[in-house]
């Protein structure tokens, strides 16, 4: 087989499982992989961005935020309906990232780091702020009418399943695409050596202004889809930890491969269940798995398949 | 004569209190081989980085083809046909080779372009290999097979030959020559064997101005020349 | 009570703010100075202190002032023990490289304040101050423990000031920040210096949390403010420059107390974040650092 007929086929394959493992699954598992879905989709876009392109953001909480609000406020408080309040929330989590990326990819590096996260910070306390219109800590259900789609209600277990599945098997193809396209080469010479990028005639903040914008919209679609999958909009979803849960996903999953972020979301998302079921304090895991990771698998999970096994991972 | 096709006027650049390139005019004429030479820190790296666009000029005007373009960020004036090789190598070490001349081809049929540049510099069968794993001399061939994948109309070459081995020089030598006179050749180059062998031109930068430019021969014949590189700065003022 | 007792309550809370901001910044300025390094988990070594002092106060029978005075000796030599050993077996292993310490601190974070979840537990618990007395202004009284605090947070800097100037261990640190590679050429242990640094740094912050203990609580959510605030005051006052780092904590800790006064903390709080990350994009040098 091909190198491209391997490619399709594993991760077609791949999806194939999801949905059987949807459709057998006891509804708690079947439930904890729809919101596994979704939040791999936003470590998806953190992946274009950081596994692919380089882009080490400490503030995708505003864009996944962005999503989820523009899409909740757009419910609450001038009635959308699912459609149009989706893809507004999608539209915002491109948009935040771009006036972030104009601004914060003049930095790098650490100080790329710190800028996302302020900015992130201040989005965050804005919700809390301007609390009248947000819901403040508290947030907001997201009203039924909004949560049908095709005469389906995506409050009951198995339109929200299949809604998850077809959010994650478009963002995953799309990702798919988008490495191995053109571009795909260009946002991996941006992270691997950014100033023979420029003598090549790549325009580098142009380049990395577009990758963010991409992340960006993976987030808000995520954002978006979070909220109206499970009802309720809140600010839990725009602080530091939901900019820090992307990268971990991606960091446990692999870094730069497509695969990675599913992995890690399903690795982690297990291990806080498994914890907060011990005890008050499972956010331990995240902490223990960042550094173990940081200090002893860099290249996560998949990196490390790939780099024994499977060379051609894309 | 040949036309113009690079041209510089009164180019000035200054870090902190050193003047590194003070007021230099220069022309490379379409086609030709033209080698910049000078003692360590005469200020030839800083002068075509100021050709390149990878520093501003503080004073000074460069014009491509007839059209200033001074105030083009580097990027555009890659784009506008001005490559550059570094002077130590930069190419894309965790990629393949095709990958990293890929990066330089734009537009028309990627695949043959990239194998054409590669055929050129003698690495066409390395194509699936990973860059950081080719020896160093190849790794200056693949950049110099980036350059020409980008099929500029100057080529920019920062001591190309530093590090290779004499056998390498022999076919790189033979390499750049054949470029022209499709592309323009800017050569900087500390290997005077190489310089005398290639060049149609020579330009001579010291402490930061020309002192001297003029054919091959004339340069040899240079006094001033002579005296810079042998020592005794008296000689030079 | 008119506007003008008002603010002087509001600026004399403000300096407290201030003095207590000012030992904390400090603390990670040191660390970003000497070790071109961003440490995360700085607000969560200000807990610990906090936490520490707790546990060492409640655990000294007698006079308030007793268990007070001890916590203020072993808190930070607690914690600093802390952040030596993380530095040995995190940081030093990633040979400080920047992205990828500040991703371990991230971690760090979590590790730290889980444990105090898990050892000291979710409710806030108060520290006695080690004394009552009270200032009494015509407008209002006024607690002397806070100006105590005050005083004790400049004596500290100016001690951390003696060390950095006039000691050979002061030298040495600074001798790494200019230029590591050299500093190991002339025979400098620079693990040593860094462990140093890093014990250094969060020792500080444990003191400034032993200081406000009195004041406020123990609670293992409380190092995400003097976090953000630190993290403000030394970019804002000029990466790695102490005396930027001053002035900022200045005119953060006193513009934050005034303006949380008047109007919201938290609008106070995105006015700052906001400022940050514009001053770290257009002028990273700070505003009070020299020019790079």
């Amino acid at each position: 087989m091909s190198v491209t007929g391997k490619i399709w086929a594993l991760h077609l394959g791949v999806l194939v499982m999801l949905a059987v493992a949807q459709a057998v699954l006891p509804a708690y598992h079947a439930n904890n992989l729809a919101r596994i879905m979704v939040l791999a989709v936003f470590a998806m876009g953190y992946n274009i961005a950081f596994g692919y392109t380089g882009l080490l953001s400490l503030g995708h909480a505003l864009f996944f935020g962005f999503g989820m609000y523009g899409m909740g406020l757009a419910v609450w408080q001038v009635e959308w309906t699912f459609f149009p309040a989706v893809v507004l929330g999608l539209l915002a989590g491109g948009a935040s990232a771009a006036a972030v990326g104009m601004l914060a990819l003049r930095t790098a590096g650490v100080s790329f780091m710190i800028v996302t996260l302020m900015f992130a910070q201040a989005g965050y306390l804005t919700v809390l702020y301007f609390n009248q219109y947000t819901g403040g800590d508290q947030g907001f259900a997201v009203e039924a009418f909004a949560r049908q789609v095709f005469g389906y209600d995506l409050a009951q277990d198995t339109p929200r399943a299949v809604a998850a599945f077809v959010l994650f098997a478009v963002a995953l193809v799309l990702n798919l695409v988008l490495v191995r396209s053109r571009f795909g080469r260009v946002m991996a010479a941006m992270r691997e050596n950014e100033e023979r990028s420029r003598m090549l005639g790549y325009d580098v903040f142009h380049v990395k202004l577009r990758v963010m914008v991409i992340s960006g919209l993976y987030a808000g679609a995520a954002g978006a889809a979070f909220g109206v999958l499970f009802g309720y909009v809140g600010a839990n979803f725009a602080t530091v930890q939901y900019s820090i849960l992307p990268m971990l996903y991606v960091l446990m999953g692999g870094a730069g491969v497509v695969l990675g972020p599913l992995l890690g979301a399903v690795v982690m998302f297990y291990l806080i269940d498994i914890a907060s079921g011990l005890t008050s304090a499972h956010l331990l895991v995240v902490g223990v798995a960042l550094v173990v990771l940081v200090l002893f698998a860099p290249r996560g999970l998949l990196g490390m398949v790939r780099e024994r096994w499977l060379p051609w991972l894309p | 004569m040949a036309a113009v096709i690079l041209q510089a006027s009164g180019l000035s650049r200054a870090f902190g209190g050193l003047q590194a390139v003070d007021g230099v005019d220069f022309e490379l004429q379409a086609g030709e081989i033209h080698a910049l030479i000078g003692p360590n820190g005469a200020g030839k790296t800083t002068f075509v980085s100021l050709l390149s666009g990878r520093i501003k000029p503080d004073a000074g005007v460069i014009r491509l083809g007839g059209s200033d373009i001074t105030a083009l960020p580097a990027h555009a004036r890659v784009r506008a046909g001005i490559a550059y090789t570094f002077q130590i190598t930069s190419i894309y070490p965790r990629l393949s080779v095709f990958d990293n001349v890929a990066l330089a081809v734009r537009g028309g049929d990627l695949a043959a372009s990239v194998m054409a540049a590669l055929r050129r510099v003698g690495l066409a069968e390395r194509a699936d290999q990973v860059a950081g794993n080719l020896s160093y001399g190849h790794q200056r061939l693949l950049e110099v097979a980036m350059g020409l994948a980008l099929s500029p109309r100057v080529l920019i070459l920062d001591e190309p030959t530093q590090g290779l081995a004499a056998g390498e020089i022999a076919g790189f030598v033979a390499l750049i020559r054949s470029l022209v006179p499709q592309t323009t050749v800017l050569l900087i180059e500390h290997n005077m064997e190489v310089v005398m062998g290639l060049a149609d031109r020579i330009t001579v930068l010291n402490f930061g101005r020309v002192l001297a430019r003029g054919t091959t021969a004339e340069i040899r014949a240079n006094p001033a020349v002579q005296a810079a590189y042998l020592g005794g700065d008296d000689a030079v003022a | 009570m008119g506007f003008g007792p008002f603010l002087l309550l509001a600026l004399l809370e403000g300096t407290v703010a201030a003095a207590v901001l000012a030992l904390t910044a400090v603390g990670l300025s040191l660390v970003f100075g000497v070790m071109r390094v961003v440490n995360v988990a700085h607000g969560e070594f200000f807990m610990l202190g906090a936490v520490v002092a707790w546990f060492v106060a409640a655990a000294v029978p007698g006079h308030a002032a007793m268990g007070f005075m001890l916590a203020l000796v072993v808190a930070p030599l607690v914690v600093a023990g802390v952040a030596a050993l993380a530095d040995w077996l995190v940081l030093k292993r990633l040979n400080y490289d920047p992205e990828a310490t500040i991703v371990a601190t991230i971690g760090l974070l979590y590790i730290l304040q889980q444990s105090a979840l898990t050892f000291f537990g979710p409710t806030p618990r108060p520290v006695e101050a080690p004394f009552t007395w009270r200032i009494q202004t015509p407008w209002f009284g006024y607690s002397g423990y806070k100006l105590f605090v005050v005083l004790a947070a400049i004596a500290i800097l100016l001690a951390v000031w003696a060390f950095m100037t006039r000691t050979r261990a002061g030298l040495v640190m600074r001798a790494t920040q200019v230029d590591r590679q050299t500093a190991r050429a002339f025979g400098i242990n620079v693990d040593r210096v860094y462990a140093g640094t890093f014990a250094l740094g969060a020792g500080l912050a444990a003191v400034a949390a032993v200081l406000v203990v009195p004041v406020s609580q123990a609670h293992y959510l409380m190092g995400g403010d003097p976090l953000l605030l630190s993290f403000i005051v030394v970019i804002i006052g000029g990466l790695g420059s102490l005396r930027g780092t001053l002035v900022a904590a200045l005119v953060i800790g006193l513009g934050d107390g005034v303006i949380s006064m008047f109007f919201s903390p938290t609008l106070a709080k995105i006015i700052a974040t906001l400022l940050v990350a514009l001053v770290l994009v257009f002028r990273p040098q700070g505003l009070f650092g020299a020019k790079a």
